[in-house]
């Protein structure tokens, strides 16, 4: 390979969808063949395992998370010619890491940095599965939520107006019935849009703190976007640090948070790998 | 990290620290109710309630029966009643199936075969008589049950019943110190001990799901189940007319399943307040609307992912048992086999606690999987009574069909109704098989807790079964 091809390559690793491939073997997760690959988030008794089914078919796979008791499933799926590889994540009601569950499904976004989360939310419990929508947006911008079980929401007659969650949110929001397969066309084509870059999320951030903690924020963010240029989510690590989460304490020292800021040499290799077998 | 980069972190981190202590300690409340604050401003646009209420009554009308005072514990008993006479009764045929094709069709093509081939005769003892047919006799016993259990767990699971059980149930675990949601694992316990330590992933909190896993055992295991049948029917059906034998029996049967449940709170109580100390957490529990099950999902992801994967953990412990219950009884030392020494051994110990040499011996034989603990005792005893005409030689497991030949058989071994109360009170109250503490170790990741798991239940077997056995021989003088 010439030399202007390395660096064309290298600098398009940044951009190219699975350049996270080394945090992602962590995770367990191996990349061979897919394009993409998609986080499956929600709450529990949402649905989310029959949008998992009906996405993936029989082409599942069971097992642990690396390291922990809480099982996870893993599928994929073909759209449009790209392959998607699902990963279920456990059903949780927040991202505060405050069980083994929780900590998975943030571990996962955190570090294996999904292509898009799939967040499906029950329609007839809006409020409370919003609080979940809300702090996987703080971790990652590419989101689709799933506006799933319509169905029943309409049978208790609540009326959701998808486009105010689109507004608010700044992410798609696709209403579906997933038990009728109702809307999970839209929902594919969503998740491709915001995979492949059309579709750009402007996710919403949470404004309201108390202003002393605002401007506590606002200090530690700029430190830490300084250090790790191009780290998506520098105000949630901040809002981490601030609250004392170990985990995240480690993960800076560590420097797996600098790996997601940067590309190292070494993995550029591995990543170029992979790419080209992506690309074969 | 270059070296710039870690004084950098390391900047960021006292930053931190300064700024944390200087914003006080409530931090993580503030941040939460500004997340919950934002979900409620958003849902209360984005949700419009045209009209009344028309939230369907069959839910409610439900829930009221299920989780009512008066109604919700006779029917969450019925329900499960129902449920273990399914599998019980409706795992018999296939079992008879599988043995049939396992034991009585290819064991003995295969040992003919392997006669035939000219392959030496203890090579095929050990690998046919005694790794075949151990893992044959779990097979056949343990994947009928499982097959039928978990699907209709799994069922109930998905209708949304069990979330209710745990409603129902956890103020009995609150007052034990465990977790309501452990209601839940110690039912799957009555269909595998390891699969229910597999399901206290549910628990949260580390304490409470310790305390879980260490109890699970007192589940009455589908396991054991077949040694209780049998044991009853010989032992306490038999006191009583034939025409009651049968219930009282069952109900015989029921009452040591009853008595694991109580020893679970017991347990559960003990630890709480002595080596697992702590709160009990709250956990807020959602009553999900009822949902239709669906039924070939729920078939194909409980069979793969429930059955397939405890029936391989047996099969894994199997083999090598069946090896060694081969070998103890074929391997001499000074004319006798080692189990003969062994039982001689254990005797005194066993008869101390109203039990004998020949269930210790095969108990521990047993480890990997209780289901041959009686096709064990059967050989074991065959071989020390010098019985013959029944059985297929030294260290071959077999089952006999015939009550009164089996009765005989059991009183030539020097056994009494003593003996058969104390070995289904053993039978419930001893280690876990080794895929259990497999599991365990796995799950927990400690061994001391393991050995805690395996331990603890032998000791109180042992002071239990001696308890009944003094008080006995008082009142029989």
């Amino acid at each position: 390979m010439t030399t202007p091809t390395m660096g064309a390559t290298a600098a398009g690793c940044a951009a190219c969808p699975v350049h996270n491939v080394a945090n992602l073997l962590k995770l367990g997760v191996t990349m061979d063949n897919w394009n993409f690959v998609v986080g499956l988030a929600g709450n529990p008794n949402t649905g989310k395992s029959t949008v998992f089914n009906a996405l993936t078919g029989l082409r599942q796979h069971t097992g642990n998370w690396p390291g922990k008791t809480v099982s996870r499933a893993e599928g994929g799926f073909e759209y449009h010619g790209h392959r998607y590889k699902l990963v279920d994540l456990p059903g949780t009601y927040s991202l505060l890491a405050a069980s083994p569950d929780e900590e998975a499904a943030r571990d996962f976004l955190l570090f294996g940095r999904p292509d898009v989360t799939l967040v499906v939310m029950d329609a007839t419990r809006v409020e409370r599965n919003l609080n979940l929508v809300l702090q996987v947006l703080e971790i990652t911008d590419r989101v689709v939520v799933c506006l799933n079980l319509m169905d029943e929401a309409r049978r208790h007659g609540l009326q959701v107006d998808d486009r105010t969650l689109v507004r608010e949110l700044g992410v798609p929001v696709v209403p579906a019935s997933a038990r009728y397969r109702e809307g999970l066309d839209q929902v594919l084509q969503a998740v491709s849009e915001v995979a492949t870059g059309q579709f750009v999320c402007k996710p919403r951030r949470i404004q309201n703190e108390p202003s002393e903690l605002k401007r506590a924020v606002a200090d530690l963010t700029t430190r830490i976007a300084s250090a790790f240029p191009g780290l998506p989510n520098a105000r949630w690590v901040a809002l981490r640090l601030l609250d004392g989460d170990e985990r995240i304490i480690q993960a800076i020292r560590k420097g797996e948070l600098g790996e997601l800021g940067s590309v190292s040499p070494s993995e550029t290799a591995t990543t170029e790998a992979a790419r080209l077998q992506v690309v074969r | 990290m270059s070296a710039s980069n870690a004084t950098q972190v390391e900047e960021i981190l006292s930053t931190a620290r300064n700024l944390r202590s200087e914003l006080g300690t409530d931090l993580h409340e503030q941040l939460v109710e500004a997340v919950f604050a934002t979900a409620a401003r958003i849902a209360d646009r984005a949700v419009t309630r045209p009209g009344e209420k028309a939230r369907p009554t069959l839910d409610r009308t439900l829930d009221r029966l299920v989780t009512s005072r008066i109604w919700g514990f006779p029917l969450m008993f019925l329900l499960f009643a129902v449920m273990f006479w399914l599998t019980i009764s409706g795992a018999n045929v296939p079992s008879g199936w599988l043995a049939w094709l396992l034991v009585d069709t290819i064991y003995p093509v295969l040992r003919e075969g392997a006669a035939g081939l000219g392959l030496p005769w203890w090579l095929w003892g050990l690998a046919i008589d005694g790794m075949y047919l151990a893992t044959a006799w779990v097979v056949s016993v343990m994947l009928p049950p499982m097959a039928i259990f978990f699907p209709l767990f799994t069922l109930l699971e998905d209708f949304g019943y069990l979330p209710r059980v745990a409603f129902n149930l956890d103020w009995l675990f609150k007052k034990a110190g465990a977790h309501g949601k452990q209601a839940m694992t110690t039912m799957m316990g009555f269909g595998c001990n390891a699969a229910g330590v597999i399901a206290t992933r549910i628990i949260d909190s580390p304490r409470e799901r310790l305390i879980a896993i260490l109890t699970n055992n007192f589940a009455l295991c589908n396991g054991r189940w077949p040694t209780q049948i049998l044991i009853a029917t010989l032992f306490i059906g038999s006191l009583v007319p034939a025409y009651l034998g049968g219930m009282v029996s069952a109900l015989a049967v029921v009452g040591v399943a009853v008595l694991g449940v109580v020893l679970t709170f017991v347990i559960a109580w003990a630890l709480s307040r002595t080596v697992l100390r702590g709160q009990v957490s709250t956990f807020s529990l959602e009553l999900p609307p009822y949902r239709p099950p669906r039924i070939l999902q729920t078939l194909y992801t409980s069979i793969i992912d429930r059955t397939i994967l405890v029936l391989w953990r047996a099969v894994v412990w199997a083999l090598p048992a069946g090896a060694l219950i081969w070998l103890t009884s074929n391997i001499p030392i000074g004319g006798r086999s080692i189990a003969e020494h062994l039982i001689t051994l254990f005797n005194p110990l066993g008869l101390f606690v109203g039990l004998n040499g020949v269930i210790l011996l095969a108990y521990i034989l047993a480890i990997p999987a209780n289901e041959i603990v009686i096709p064990t005792v059967l050989m074991l005893t065959v071989l020390v009574t010098g019985t013959t005409g029944v059985g297929q030689g030294a260290g071959v497991m077999f089952d006999l069909q015939d009550t009164n030949q089996l009765i005989g058989l059991l009183h030539a071994g020097g056994w009494t109704l003593l003996t058969g109360v104390n070995l289904m009170l053993f039978s419930l109250i001893h280690n876990p098989c080794s895929t259990t503490i497999y599991t365990i170790y796995k799950e927990t990741g400690s061994a001391k807790w393991t050995t805690v798991a395996a331990l603890m239940p032998v000791a109180l077997g042992f002071a239990v079964t001696f308890l009944v056995a003094l008080v006995w021989r008082m009142i029989a003088g």
